[in-house]
């Protein structure tokens, strides 16, 4: 029982990776944009849900209304981010990460200012308290709802990138640009979409993780090195490849942590990603692009 | 013209972010390391306090930034107002304290460079603050080689006592030992330790296993979480399936909030298997959700529910000054006893200097509002009664168990036979 109950814990934290590194997987993967302010965006989502626990008084609704809503306001603070400062430097990968980890510092002080230093908590609708009983394994229901979220979200992104017309656009502008300009489409609204989207995302999984742990100033930076982590291994701008990576990870750390302990399993991780990349820098799934650049 | 990744770039895009990131989180990382500081530019000789006016500088060296600010910053609340009271009752050998705040940035380092400043530029009288072991280590050194004094007010591991430094909250002793002597007498036979990956946790956890190897208790399961682990489904799943009589959780900070809500949604809870907290205090309960911690079990010295006219006055005075909705906990309430105590030092040394004031200082009392507290002068703790309490649905702290007598401090615990040899 122990193996099964471990392995529903990595597939558990490989949905909550998933979530995390699902909008980074659109804004650094379709777009090279590395932004360090992906965690500010789920801190902001998380702060979401405290303030809408606050304002919509059934503990059982404020889940459901939150969820949208920090959607908009992870996707607002990221459309705010793209048109002010990411725009000036779509080919500077680099400068990026500078820019937005400053915008990573000064949303933290924000929300410190806003909110007060010490963390809030919102409180779990009561639907979603204990555990499911499946032949003695209990399963917490917290843990499924985001497992469903996680998979929700990624059908959602799949399908609205393979079978829409702005699906169609954001994949013709990520693999050559030029071309998407020259047949009509207009790559600056596109990338402020897939902007606000991976934002969005962001935010969808912030506020997710307030069934998991407090909320602070600091949420965004425990998750940022592990969604990147993620992304990474699962190779840039493939939805696919963060989909297995995530729960690869995620497995990964349980069944680490299960033999060994939390942090020689986190360190652990790291390596085999580090080792993974030096067999397949491209990651689990290689892009394919007819770019001509 | 603009360039989109293919995916050589990509790689090489990949591995390059993959490389900044960990010199990011390397470079957090590097905060929590103990360092030890040397201060080249300061010198022992002769202090620079200046008492000829009719005032005094004391220095205030909490964190008021960074990821320790959530704690400290309380601290230094019930410091200024300590001093405020005090001030307003006459000052200290009639002399208006003038307070100078420094944050320290949850940085040990940068504690060490503020400590530093206050003594020599300042020319402080004494200073209050520090929280983590990591920043009272990299200031120890400060306050010793500019023979000045510091006023500790969070419990800790024990195994240290400076001359430059009073030790206000609790030592292992006052703490740890009678929070399991008070799990022996309920029966309990074995034991998971759950802790942050830290030196408090670790040395605790020494002192746990050596005293239940003497008592016959089992130590079913050690688990360290790295500070502000989030994801506990494993460290739970073990736990659970381990079944012990009881969980001893030294665990600090946000790993709290996961962990507890994690046990409770994994269908555990005090009933089944009680866990004893010693470093969750009333403010921290709010953020985990009382729903998640109700009836678990805390070890400290003081609760905001401790029946003395001194907590009521102070509890009424901290609220009418920051808010009815602020609760006062442990380290606000030895912080706040730290001011006084000192006051108390200084008044029968009828001298600020630091070596009339270590002299005085044994014996010193101050009806605080833990209750009656005393200086020991040979390791610069306190006397304090111990508690156990249980967290009631009203978000508070409420005691089922309190230890008879305020109980010696003891950092080294050499009164213990089982202790032997843990230093």
């Amino acid at each position: 029982m122990d193996i099964l109950s471990q392995l529903f814990a990595g597939l558990s934290l490989g949905s909550v990776l998933l979530l995390a590194a699902l909008g980074l997987a659109l804004t650094f993967g379709q777009m090279g944009v590395i932004n360090m302010a992906h965690g500010e965006f789920m801190m902001a989502g998380a702060y979401t849900a405290f303030v809408v626990q606050g304002v919509v008084s059934g503990a059982g609704v404020s889940l459901l209304v939150a969820l949208p809503l920090g959607f908009v306001v992870g996707g607002l603070l990221g459309l705010l981010l793209e048109a002010t400062l990411i725009h000036r430097m779509y080919a500077r990968p680099l400068d990026t990460l500078l820019v937005t980890w400053g915008v990573a510092l000064v949303l933290q002080q924000v929300a410190r200012d806003v909110f007060g230093a010490p963390n809030v908590d919102v409180s779990a609708p009561t639907w979603l308290s204990g555990a499911v009983e499946i032949g003695g394994l209990a399963l917490p229901r917290t843990r499924l709802f985001i497992l469903g979220l996680a998979v929700a979200c990624v059908v959602a992104l799949t399908l609205l990138l393979r079978a829409t017309p702005l699906g169609r656009r954001i994949r013709a502008v990520v693999q050559n640009r030029d071309l998407a300009e020259s047949s009509g489409i207009s790559s600056r609204t596109t990338d402020r979409i897939t902007f606000f989207l991976g934002s969005g995302l962001a935010g969808i999984a912030g506020v997710a993780l307030t069934l998991l742990g407090s909320v602070g100033p600091t949420l965004g930076t425990s998750y940022i090195v592990d969604a990147f982590l993620v992304v990474v291994a699962g190779g840039i701008g493939q939805i696919k490849g963060t989909v297995v990576a995530a729960l690869s990870l995620g497995m990964m750390q349980a069944f680490f942590e299960y033999s060994t302990t939390a942090s020689v399993a986190k360190v652990l991780v790291f390596v085999a990603v580090v080792a993974f990349l030096q067999v397949r820098p491209q990651g689990l799934v290689s892009a394919r692009t007819r770019s001509l650049a | 013209m603009r360039h989109r990744p293919t995916s050589r770039p990509a790689a090489r895009l990949a591995v390059t972010s993959l490389a900044a990131l960990s010199v990011l989180s390397l470079a957090a990382c590097g905060a929590q390391v103990d360092s030890p500081q040397t201060e080249g530019s300061a010198s022992a000789a002769g202090s620079c306090v200046d008492t000829s006016g009719d005032s005094v500088k004391v220095g205030f060296l909490n964190s008021l930034s960074g990821t320790m600010a959530i704690s400290e910053q309380t601290v230094h609340d019930s410091l200024q107002l300590a001093a405020a009271e005090i001030n307003a009752d006459g000052g200290v050998l009639g002399k208006q304290l003038e307070i100078v705040t420094e944050d320290g940035q949850s940085e040990p380092t940068v504690f060490a460079e503020k400590a530093t400043k206050l003594i020599t530029s300042d020319c402080v009288a004494a200073v209050f603050g520090g929280w983590t072991s990591a920043s009272r280590k990299a200031m120890l050194p400060v306050f010793e080689s500019n023979d000045s004094l510091l006023f500790y007010p969070v419990q800790y591991e024990g195994l240290e006592s400076s001359p430059n430094i009073f030790y206000t909250g609790a030592t292992t002793n006052q703490q740890i030992v009678p929070a399991l002597d008070y799990l022996a007498e309920q029966g309990v036979t074995s034991l998971f330790l759950v802790g942050s990956d830290y030196v408090f946790p670790r040395t605790a956890n020494k002192i746990i296993n050596a005293y239940a190897q003497a008592h016959g208790i089992e130590i079913v399961g050690e688990e360290y979480a790295p500070l502000g682990h989030t994801d506990f489904s494993t460290i739970v799943n073990k736990v659970k399936s381990a079944d012990a009589d009881a969980v001893f959780n030294t665990l600090n900070g946000d790993s709290n909030v996961a962990f507890f809500k994690e046990y409770t949604n994994a269908g555990l809870s005090a009933e089944d298997m009680p866990v004893l907290s010693v470093s969750i205090a009333e403010e921290e309960i709010g953020g985990i959700g009382v729903e998640n911690v109700v009836g678990q079990l805390t070890a400290w010295n003081y609760y905001e529910t401790v029946e003395s006219p001194e907590n009521a006055a102070f509890v009424e005075a901290f609220k009418a000054e920051y808010g009815q909705d602020r609760p006062t906990s442990d380290p606000m309430e030895a912080a706040y006893t730290s001011l006084y105590l000192w006051r108390e030092m200084v008044e029968k040394a009828e001298s600020f200097a630091v070596a009339d004031v270590q002299e005085a200082a044994d014996g010193v009392t101050y009806d605080a509002p833990e209750g009656t507290v005393v200086v020991d002068g040979d390791n610069h703790h306190i006397s304090k009664t111990s508690l156990v309490g249980k967290i009631g649905d009203d978000g508070l702290i409420h005691t089922e168990w309190s230890s008879e007598e305020p109980i010696e401090p003891d950092p080294y615990l050499e009164g213990y036979d089982w202790a032997d040899g843990l230093s």
